[in-house]
């Protein structure tokens, strides 16, 4: 699967696609492989306010748990209600699979981002 | 992720079979084993309602031979090794002076003086020095690893007697669960044993290492109209929960005893020594202060092993395997409890990291196969 252009990546394998300032907040295609099959997105409260770098919920597959750390600081104003009844989307289509939309605190500061190409050549190593 | 520490890692004879078909492979005992070909889901209801063919070859095999085989095994394990025919298997617990597990086993009577044991891969070695020492006193038995002289492969599910019939002469419908019996599979020399670990019909199939592969094809060439497939660990660990067998290690190890695990059906109270019987005798007449139970979740959330079981805020327990399960579709665990609660019905909390989750006490095995 290829990883989109119009978003960034982290090397905790999220996607984060920042529009104004507000950004969408997903796994990426290889998170979700490493994962398996997704059976249960634990995310925040709309309004809760989440540091970059702090874990803001988890992912169940039916072997492991894994966190989920925020790439950048803000509120978060909406989650993704299709999650909650279709984890699997997370696995079939991970790109468009957003968990969180935030509002930016500070839009620029955060975890350190990669591009597509850098991401995907992180992965293949 | 890195797959630094691969090279230590051991590879059965499927390994380059594996690799080639793009499994997902993971560190396993000491070995890089399969966790998952197409997904834990779809192998899982592949097992449930076809078939599905598993590599177990990382299992290990001990073999007690001997004029006194019979009384040497009956010495190291909690079930009747004399009673048992040729051509019998049986499920047992290798014990401790504690009526705890050194390993469970499955014992196969080969011949009136021959017992093969399969071992968890994460045990064989200790296992092997166990069975050794222990057997020294009981005279003309001596005790031989013989692990890398077979692989071991998996057919589990409803269809895999119809897969397997057409690639062996041996009368598949004659051998009985937990029966065994000797023949080829698809021209290999083969021990056909209709044993398993996903709570399904099937066969575990022993073959020499270097036909492996040919058996492993011919299996999976005899089932594509079945469309049985390749599965891993992952799935082979979520099957054998849903029917509620136990895993050395998590559910069971030298710290638990075969009453608070539940399964005093494997002991023969009837043979007056075996090791760890006084402990056991002793236990059963004061009753036990723990014991494993089933879960079921109420609320959202996968108990897994090592979450604390909580009641009142008080821990009282610990969860020993969890998950979310493919085909009953609800997140099971087994967990031990004090006797009080272990009672149908009971609701306790899962300590899920950090977050109170209810979960209710459900009867074992929460999956069982209907016979026909």
């Amino acid at each position: 699967m290829a990883y989109p252009t119009d978003r960034k990546y982290t090397k905790d394998h999220e996607w984060i696609r920042v529009s104004g300032d507000t950004a969408d907040v997903g796994i990426t295609d290889y998170a979700q492989r490493q994962l398996g099959d997704v059976v249960y997105v634990d995310l925040p409260d709309v309004g809760r306010h989440i540091s970059a770098g702090e874990s803001f919920g988890s992912i169940e597959s039916v072997k492991a748990v894994s966190e989920l750390f925020a790439p950048m600081s803000g509120e978060v104003v909406e989650v993704n209600p299709r999650l909650k009844d279709h984890p699997e989307a997370v696995n079939s289509e991970p790109h468009e699979s957003w968990m969180v939309k935030v509002r930016l605190s500070e839009p620029g500061a955060g975890e350190p981002l990669l591009d597509a190409a850098a991401y995907e050549a992180l992965v293949k190593e | 992720m890195a797959d630094t520490s691969v090279a230590e890692l051991r590879k059965t004879p499927l390994h380059a079979r594996h690799r080639a078909s793009n499994a997902r492979m993971v560190p396993f005992a000491g070995w890089d084993m399969p966790v998952e070909y197409s997904g834990i889901t779809a192998e899982h209801m592949a097992v449930r309602t076809r078939a599905g063919l598993f590599d177990v070859s990382h299992m290990g095999q001990i073999e007690v031979a001997g004029k006194n085989a019979a009384a040497a095994v009956d010495r190291l394990i909690c079930s009747d090794a004399s009673a048992l025919s040729i051509g019998q298997a049986k499920y047992s617990g290798l014990l401790t002076p504690d009526g705890t597990f050194v390993d469970d086993v499955l014992v196969y009577r080969m011949a009136p003086f021959h017992f093969l044991f399969v071992a968890n891969a994460s045990n064989v070695k200790k296992d092997f020095g166990w069975i050794t020492e222990q057997i020294r006193t009981v005279g003309d038995a001596a005790a031989v690893d013989s692990s890398t002289r077979y692989a071991l492969l998996a057919l589990q599910g409803p269809a895999s007697r119809e897969v397997l019939q057409p690639l062996t002469g041996v009368d598949l419908s004659e051998i009985r669960p937990y029966w065994f019996a000797n023949g080829e599979v698809a021209n290999a020399r083969a021990t056909i044993s209709r044993t398993g670990y996903s709570g399904e019909d099937g066969f575990e199939i022993f073959v020499p290492p270097n036909m492996a592969d040919k058996v492993w094809q011919a299996v999976l060439e005899s089932g594509r109209s079945a469309d049985v497939i390749p599965c891993g660990l992952g799935a082979r660990d979520t099957l054998r929960l849903e029917a509620a067998m136990r895993l050395y290690g998590n559910d069971i190890d030298e710290s638990t005893s075969v009453l608070e695990a539940g399964l005093e059906w494997t002991v023969a109270w009837s043979k007056t020594e075996f090791i760890g019987r006084d402990r056991l005798a002793e236990q059963r007449a004061q009753g036990v202060t723990r014991t494993l139970v089933g879960l079921e979740m109420m609320d959202r959330g996968i108990a897994r092993h090592g979450y604390p079981v909580v009641r009142d805020d008080r821990p009282v327990g610990v969860v020993t395997s969890g998950t979310q399960t493919p085909f009953l579709k609800k997140a099971i665990a087994m967990a031990y409890v004090p006797p009080e609660l272990a009672v149908t019905g009971a609701e306790i909390d899962v300590d899920i990291r950090g977050r109170a989750s209810k979960a209710r006490v459900v009867p074992l095995p929460f999956y069982k196969r209907r016979r026909g």
